[in-house]
């Protein structure tokens, strides 16, 4: 009994810490449209705040990062074709929301469209949910053949998938005749989400984004809960018995399976479950760009998506928010944004040109002084923190 | 008293190199087995294949009834066989508990989306794992070592972690390969009577592979002698220690002329 209350005395803090400040930057990033014009005119920082439509695109990518993250992070799988799960998401969007497939005529739930519209239209929350599960099916499948490869030759495979995606996507538009992809060109426009005429009647939801003044704003929240269910999913997985034998297998995949972790099943489910959210993250920012393009698929997005989750730290959930978001930010924004303020004051440098370099430079400093990342994984604190008595053993 | 593995004529070749050759044993129910044999005698490759980390190149293994050549190693965990590693393997940066833990996870059943939900079934499961999880690091003698990690627990405590997370996974058969390897004579004494309290009081059917005569001699109830891949001698430990071979094979033909 004391024992217990001892525990929980000494639990109780923390996670009381943790719930507190998770509401308070829950709630500052809800009204953050509503505040962000009065930030923007404050001295100094004023220019470098990001604007509702960019923090889109970053929580977006964010996103992503939080699913490469149950990947490489927990299960420790190097994963380099993540780009992949992105471009399958944006497709499904493309093939079910857009006049892509012109000899069919199908509308459900889909918002602010005649529907005398050619091609399939469906509303974009099922969509949604169809990209997900679109892309775990792709992560499974190309997760049989690739996961029995340990290391570096699992990472050069799915390098090899991150390339032939995208290279399909811009092939095909003449399977046999039948135009999958439109090419090169990609689809566009395609269907904004929204809650149709009822719900905007009942409850004054927004009836189509689009169409909606706030546009920017409807998809700027949208993003926002995307988000949050991804990390409330993600921090759930972390601690099931599946996260804890993804980490095991992370630590000692001969030891993992010789305690009964079936190696096959756990790592197809870690790269399964990652794709999900890269699925979903992809049909929405599809969506909210109106258009799929190929040439947003390229291997660079991948490496980007790696250097966040390295930049935050490996494994930890708040570490790859902060990763995703500083390097979301300096992709979206901040780089062009120093660029200017350097020009202005006389120096002829352009960091957008150099943007790879400078997260390159980013990721080796922070192998060199912080290779657990910004925000460690708690196990990897802990181990600094207890394992510097017995340093020298080893 | 029953056999719970039958193991018929197991042969393993790498290439050319014949490790295990044509070796019949058996493990009956409730006894502490030892594999003993110089280095090279082919006793890790013979465990090796017990646990599905090797398939033979010929024979059978039959474990309560089901043949284990073929079988992974964690579908061959999950009937059954529990083991340790020569080397300790932990997860060095998970938790004596999640240790432990881990070794449950075949007896446990939390689904992912039931995981993410949080239906009471999978809390109240994971509650009874913790509890469980607590209750054999009690029992390994670890009490109060939970949160450590399992790479700052002292050498001797790491072995007994080893044998606690293989525990979890509610073993009928405990494969112990060099479990006492680096441990000073306490360690080993204080061992010794643990693995046979885990024969005793758990019912546990125990096979070895042990270096430490003293442990060998001390709790044995047979011991079986490998020698360049072939079983040289079977029998109690007073019958080894006396066996001619058995001498040979570990001091040379002159110590037994």
């Amino acid at each position: 009994m004391n024992e217990r209350a001892g525990t929980l005395l000494a639990r109780t803090p923390r996670r009381v810490r943790v719930l507190a400040l998770s509401l308070a930057l829950i709630l500052l990033a809800v009204f953050y449209p509503n505040y962000v014009e009065s930030l923007g005119d404050a001295a100094v920082i004023g220019d470098f705040i990001p604007s509702v439509g960019s923090m889109v695109v970053m929580i977006v990518f964010t996103m992503m990062a939080v699913g490469l993250n149950i990947v490489v992070g927990y299960a420790g799988l190097l994963d380099l074709g993540y780009v992949a799960f992105y471009a399958a998401g944006a497709y499904t969007s493309a093939w079910f929301a857009s006049q892509q497939f012109e000899d069919v005529s199908f509308h459900f739930g889909a918002v602010g469209l005649r529907s005398d519209l050619p091609g399939i239209h469906l509303s974009v929350w099922l969509i949604l949910l169809m990209a997900g599960f679109f892309t775990l099916a792709v992560g499974i499948l190309i997760g049989l053949p690739t996961l029995r490869l340990r290391g570096d030759y699992l990472a050069i495979v799915t390098l090899g998938f991150g390339e032939i995606i995208p290279q399909f996507v811009r092939n095909a538009d003449d399977l046999g005749g039948f135009d999958l992809t439109h090419g090169t060109f990609g689809i566009s426009p395609i269907d904004s989400p929204g809650f149709g005429k009822t719900l905007n009647d009942v409850f004054g939801l927004p009836e189509s984004y689009q169409q909606s003044f706030d546009r920017t704003k409807l998809f700027y929240l949208t993003a926002l809960v995307l988000l949050l269910v991804t990390v409330f999913c993600s921090v759930r997985l972390r601690d099931s018995r599946l996260g804890r034998a993804w980490v095991a297998i992370r630590e000692d995949e001969t030891a993992a399976a010789a305690m009964g972790v079936p190696l096959m099943r756990t790592k197809t489910w870690s790269y399964a479950l990652g794709a999900f959210f890269g699925g979903i993250a992809g049909a929405f920012y599809a969506s909210f760009k109106s258009g799929a393009f190929p040439a947003d698929f390229y291997f660079n997005i991948s490496i980007f998506l790696l250097c966040m989750v390295i930049l935050g730290g490996m494994g930890s959930v708040w570490g790859v928010l902060l990763g995703g978001m500083v390097l979301g930010y300096l992709n979206v924004e901040g780089l062009a944004t120093i660029g200017t303020k350097m020009s202005s004051a006389g120096i002829d440098f352009d960091p957008t040109k150099y943007q790879f370099g400078i997260y390159g430079v980013i990721v080796v400093l922070m192998m060199l002084f912080r290779p657990t990342g910004l925000i460690p994984e708690r196990r990897h604190k802990r181990e600094m923190a207890e394992g510097a008595h017995d340093a020298g053993d080893e | 008293m029953s056999d719970v593995l039958t193991a018929t004529s197991v042969r393993k070749e790498f290439g050319g190199l014949l490790a295990v050759s044509d070796v019949d044993f058996t493990i009956p129910e409730g006894q502490v087995v030892s594999l003993i044999g110089p280095n090279g005698a082919g006793k890790t490759t013979f465990f090796n294949m017990l646990t599905g980390v090797y398939k033979p190149t010929a024979g059978t293994i039959v474990f309560a009834g089901k043949e284990l050549a073929g079988r992974p190693p964690h579908a061959i965990t999950e009937l059954g066989i529990g083991r340790t590693f020569q080397n300790i393997r932990l997860f060095q940066h998970m938790t004596a508990l999640e240790n432990v833990l881990v070794g449950m996870h075949c007896r446990l059943k939390g689904g992912i989306v039931s995981s993410i939900v949080g239906t009471p079934r999978v809390r109240r499961e994971e509650k009874f794992a913790r509890a469980r999880a607590r209750e054999l690091l009690a029992f390994s003698g670890l009490p109060g070592r939970d949160e450590q990690l399992a790479r700052n627990l002292p050498y001797g405590d790491q072995r007994r972690l080893e044998v606690a997370r293989a525990l979890a996974t509610e073993p009928t058969l405990l494969l112990l390969d060099e479990p006492t390897a680096g441990m000073n004579p306490q360690e080993t004494a204080a061992f010794t009577d643990f693995v046979a309290m885990l024969r005793n009081e758990q019912k546990l059917t125990v096979l070895m592979i042990e270096h430490d005569m003293k442990v060998v001699m001390g709790i044995s109830d047979r011991v079986t002698v490998l020698d360049h891949g072939e079983k040289i001698f079977e029998g109690t430990p007073q019958e080894v220690q006396r066996n001619e071979r058995v001498i040979e094979a570990y001091l040379g033909r002159a110590a037994t002329r």
